[in-house]
C-alpha cells in the first residue's frame, strides 16, 4: 500500500496511463449490465421470433425447422387483416379518449393545483391494483343484470336487451381506462415544464386566456402529447386482456390471435409472423410520426 | 354393466402416432446441417427439437427395476384443475385424511385451466428432463397434450403393484380406456360431459335439443366455447354427425352452421362461461356438466340447469399421470390410487359432481353423506340411457388432421 502511494507520488505518468485506459473502457463497463440485459431479454427473443416466423413446425411434436417459408406472412395478413385494422381502430379510439380525458386533468394539476403530488398520487392510486383484476371488476360492474345496468333496467330506463359488454365500445372503454396513466403522466410532465414566464409574456402581449392556451400552452405541450400517444397507442394495439374480458364475438384484437396461436393451437410460425408484422407496423408508424415531430422529443419524454 | 360399457366407444381418442421415426431422422439431419455460424444457422438454432433424451422409456424410467429403487418420500406436489376436489372449512378433507394416514405432506395446487397452455409451460422442463414442480398432473383425453406426453415419452409408466384400489373399484368407463390401453400411464381423475346449460329464469321451456343453442330467440345470450375441439364437436352434433366418425367434409359443413350462428352468440368462452352464466349475461351455453351442478347445488345459482341433449353429450375424461423428472413417484402412486378408495372418492365426488370413476361411491354418498341429489344424478353416475347418449370425440390421425380441424373451426372464434 505504502509502496503504491510512493510510486504515485514519484510521477504522474503511470496514473495518467491508467486513467486513459479506464476512460476508454468505462462506457462499456458502465453500459455492460444494460447491454447484457438487452441481449438476453431483447435481442435473443427477437431473433428467435424472426426465426420462428419462417420455420415450419409440427403441431404434435412441436419440432420446428428453418425452411425459409415466408408464406406465413401473406397467409396471416389475408386471414387476420381485418383484426389488424380493428386493433388499430380500437387502440386509436382509446388513445384519443384518454387524451381528451386526461389533458384537462394534467393541465389542472400542472397549473392550478396546490398539492400536485397528492393529486398525482390520486390519479395513480387505482393502478396499484392488478390490471386483470381491474378489468374483471368492470366486467362485473357492467354485466347485463349487474349493479348498473340491472338497476336501470329494473326502473325501465333501459330496454331489457341493452348491453354494454361484448361490444367494441366496452373494449375501447376498457383500453382507455387501463392506459390512462400512460397518457396523463407524460402530459403532466410536458405541461409542468412550460416556463411560466412565457405565459406571462403572452399576456403582456395582449393574449387573452384562450389565445394564450392555443398559441402557447398547446404548442409547447405537443411533445407530451406525442409521448402520451406512443405510450398508450403502442401497448393498446397489442393488448388482449380487455378484448378477452370485455369483448364479444367480433371484438378480438390482434393480441388475442397471437395469444391463441402461441398457447392454444399451438401455431408458433403464425404467431411469430403476426408479432413481427405488428412490430414492423409500429416501428414504421413511429418513424413516420417522429419524422413529423422530431426525434428529440422521443428521447426526452419516452 | 355391459350395457354401460358398450356404447362408450373405446376409440375415444388416441395420441397422434404417425410418422414419428421419420420426423426424428429429419430433425437429426437438421441439427447436423446447422454447421457454420451464418445467419441461417443462427436462425435455425432457434428451432425446437421435438424429441429429446428425457424420454422415460429411453432411461428405463417406470420399469419394475426403476420402481423398486424409488425411495418413499414424504412430500407430494399435485397439479389439478380448479373446483375439482372437496372443500370444507378452507381445507380438503380427503387430503387431510391422506396426510394423517400416510405421513405424506401434499401440496395440492390448481394451476391447470386449459390443457394446451399448461403443457406449453411445463414443456421446456420435460424436454430437459427436469422436475416440472409437480409429481402428478391431470390432462384431458380430448386435447392433444395427453397424447403428446405419452407419445413423446414424458409420462412415467405406472407401478401396477400400487394400484390395488383402482383394480378393485374403477368404473369400466375409465378402466383400460382407448386413450391409454391397460392404464399404462394414467388413472382417471373424473370424467364429464360437454353439454348444454341454461338459466330457467329466462328460458321457461325444457331444453332437449342442441338446436336450442342456435335459436334466434336467445340471440345475444348464447355462449359457445372458444376451444376448437369442443366447438367443432358440438357443431358436428348439431348437423347430426357423430363427431368420432366425421370427415373433413362434415367439419366444413359444421363450421358453416357455426358461422351462421355467430351473430347470435354473445362470446366464445373458455371456463369463463360459468361466470357469464352466473352473471346472467348468457342464458344458454355450451357447458361442462360439473360446473353447472356445483353452481346450482352449492353456490346458490339454483336456476341454472345442465342437460344432455337428445343429440348426445360429449364425454371426456381427465387423467392423472406422472411426468418425467418426478421427485416423489411413490407418493404420487399412493395418492393416485388412494382416490379410488370409495370412501375417499365419495368425499371428492360429492363436491365436484362430475362423472364418478368409482361406482361404489354411490351408496356412500347416498347413505353416509346423505346427498341423494348427487347420488341419483344421471350425469354423476350415468344410467344406461345416459351412457347411450355419451359421444366420444373425434380421434386425430396425425398433425395434419389436427391442423385441418383447427383451421376449420378456429376462424369461427378467431374472427
Amino acid at each position: 500500500m505504502e509502496q503504491h502511494v510512493r510510486a504515485d507520488l514519484r510521477g504522474v505518468e503511470p496514473e495518467r496511463r491508467h486513467n486513459r485506459l479506464g476512460r476508454t473502457l468505462s462506457p462499456y463497463l458502465l453500459g455492460g449490465p444494460a447491454i447484457l440485459w438487452l441481449v438476453v431479454f431483447f435481442l435473443v427473443p427477437l431473433v428467435t421470433m424472426l426465426s420462428l416466423s419462417i420455420q415450419t413446425c409440427d403441431t404434435f411434436t412441436l419440432a420446428c425447422k428453418l425452411t425459409w417459408h415466408f408464406g406465413e406472412f401473406p397467409d396471416v395478413i389475408s386471414k387476420f387483416g381485418d383484426t389488424f385494422v380493428r386493433s388499430f381502430i380500437y387502440a386509436g379510439a382509446a388513445t384519443f379518449a384518454t387524451l381528451v380525458v386526461s389533458f384537462p386533468v394534467a393541465y389542472w394539476i400542472a397549473f392550478r393545483a396546490k398539492r400536485k403530488n397528492f393529486f398525482l398520487l390520486l390519479l395513480l392510486l387505482p393502478f396499484f391494483v392488478s390490471f386483470v383484476i381491474r378489468t374483471t371488476a368492470w366486467q362485473f360492474l357492467l354485466s347485463d343484470q349487474g349493479i348498473v345496468l340491472g338497476t336501470l333496467k329494473d326502473h325501465h330506463l333501459l330496454p331489457q336487451s341493452f348491453h354494454v359488454l361484448a361490444t367494441g365500445w366496452a373494449v375501447i372503454a376498457g383500453l382507455a381506462y387501463n392506459y390512462l396513466p400512460f397518457t396523463a403522466l407524460p402530459l403532466y410532465v410536458a405541461l409542468e415544464r412550460i416556463d411560466r414566464h412565457v405565459l406571462e409574456a403572452s399576456h403582456d402581449l395582449y393574449a387573452n386566456r384562450r389565445v394564450a392556451f392555443t398559441r402557447v400552452v398547446l404548442p409547447l405541450s405537443i411533445p407530451g402529447i406525442f409521448a402520451a400517444f406512443l405510450l398508450t397507442f403502442v401497448p393498446a394495439s397489442g393488448d388482449y386482456v380487455n378484448a378477452a374480458i370485455l369483448g364479444g364475438t367480433n371484438n378480438l384484437m390482434i393480441g388475442n390471435i397471437i395469444q391463441n396461436r402461441f398457447l392454444l393451437l399451438p401455431d408458433y410460425p403464425a404467431a411469430s409472423a403476426l408479432s413481427v408484422i405488428l412490430m414492423v407496423m409500429m416501428l414504421v408508424g413511429i418513424a413516420l410520426y417522429s419524422k413529423v415531430l422530431g426525434s428529440r422529443t422521443i428521447e426526452e419524454y419516452v | 354393466m355391459t350395457d354401460q360399457q358398450q356404447p362408450v366407444d373405446p376409440a375415444l381418442w388416441r395420441g397422434l402416432t404417425h410418422a414419428r421415426t421419420s420426423r426424428r431422422g429429419f430433425l437429426r439431419a437438421a441439427g447436423v446441417g446447422a454447421g457454420a455460424l451464418s445467419l441461417s444457422s443462427i436462425l435455425a438454432a432457434c428451432g425446437t427439437a421435438g424429441v429429446s433424451s428425457s424420454s422415460a422409456a429411453a432411461n428405463g424410467v417406470g420399469s419394475a427395476e426403476w420402481w423398486a429403487q424409488q425411495p418413499e418420500t414424504k412430500t407430494l406436489n399435485y397439479a389439478n384443475w380448479p373446483y375439482y376436489i372437496d372443500v370444507a372449512h378452507g381445507k380438503h378433507p380427503s387430503i387431510e385424511q391422506f396426510q394423517q394416514s400416510t405421513g405424506i405432506t401434499v401440496d395440492y395446487t390448481e394451476p391447470i385451466n386449459d390443457n394446451q397452455p399448461f403443457f406449453t409451460k411445463i414443456r421446456g422442463d420435460l424436454q430437459a428432463g427436469n422436475y416440472v414442480g409437480y409429481d402428478v398432473i391431470v390432462l384431458t383425453n380430448n386435447d392433444i397434450p395427453l397424447g403428446q406426453m405419452i407419445e413423446l415419452g414424458w409420462a412415467v409408466p405406472l407401478d401396477h403393484s400400487r394400484m390395488t384400489n383402482f383394480a378393485k373399484y374403477a368404473s369400466p368407463l375409465v378402466k383400460d380406456p382407448s386413450w391409454d390401453p391397460g392404464n399404462t400411464y394414467t388413472m382417471a381423475w373424473q370424467s364429464g360431459y360437454t353439454c348444454i346449460g341454461y338459466n330457467t329464469k329466462y328460458i321457461k321451456e325444457d331444453i332437449t335439443s342442441i338446436q336450442s343453442l342456435f335459436d334466434p330467440k336467445y340471440s345475444g345470450h348464447i355462449g359457445m366455447m372458444g376451444i376448437a375441439v369442443e366447438l367443432g364437436a358440438v357443431g358436428l352434433l348439431a348437423i347430426g354427425v357423430d363427431p368420432a366418425a366425421s370427415t373433413p367434409d362434415d367439419w366444413a359443413k359444421a363450421a358453416e352452421t357455426l358461422s351462421a350462428q355467430k351473430p347470435l352468440v354473445r362470446s366464445y368462452y373458455d371456463q369463463d362461461y360459468i361466470k357469464a352464466l352466473k352473471n346472467e349475461d348468457i342464458w344458454i351455453s355450451m357447458v361442462w356438466s360439473g360446473d353447472v351442478f356445483q353452481a346450482s347445488a352449492y353456490q346458490g345459482y339454483d336456476t341454472l340447469k345442465a342437460v344432455i341433449p337428445d343429440e348426445g353429450g360429449m364425454l371426456w375424461t381427465d387423467n392423472q399421470l406422472i411426468p418425467v423428472g418426478v421427485e416423489n413417484p411413490v407418493a404420487a402412486m399412493t395418492f393416485m390410487d388412494y382416490v379410488y378408495d370409495p370412501q375417499v372418492q365419495a368425499l371428492i365426488e360429492d363436491y365436484n359432481a362430475y362423472v364418478c370413476p368409482v361406482p361404489a361411491a354411490k351408496p356412500i354418498i347416498a347413505n353416509q353423506l346423505k346427498d341423494p341429489t348427487v347420488a341419483n344424478s344421471p350425469t354423476v353416475f350415468p344410467d344406461t340411457q345416459m351412457v347411450a347418449r355419451s359421444k366420444p370425440y373425434y380421434q386425430f390421425q396425425n398433425s395434419a388432421d389436427f391442423d385441418q380441424w383447427n383451421n376449420t373451426f378456429g376462424p369461427i372464434f378467431e374472427g
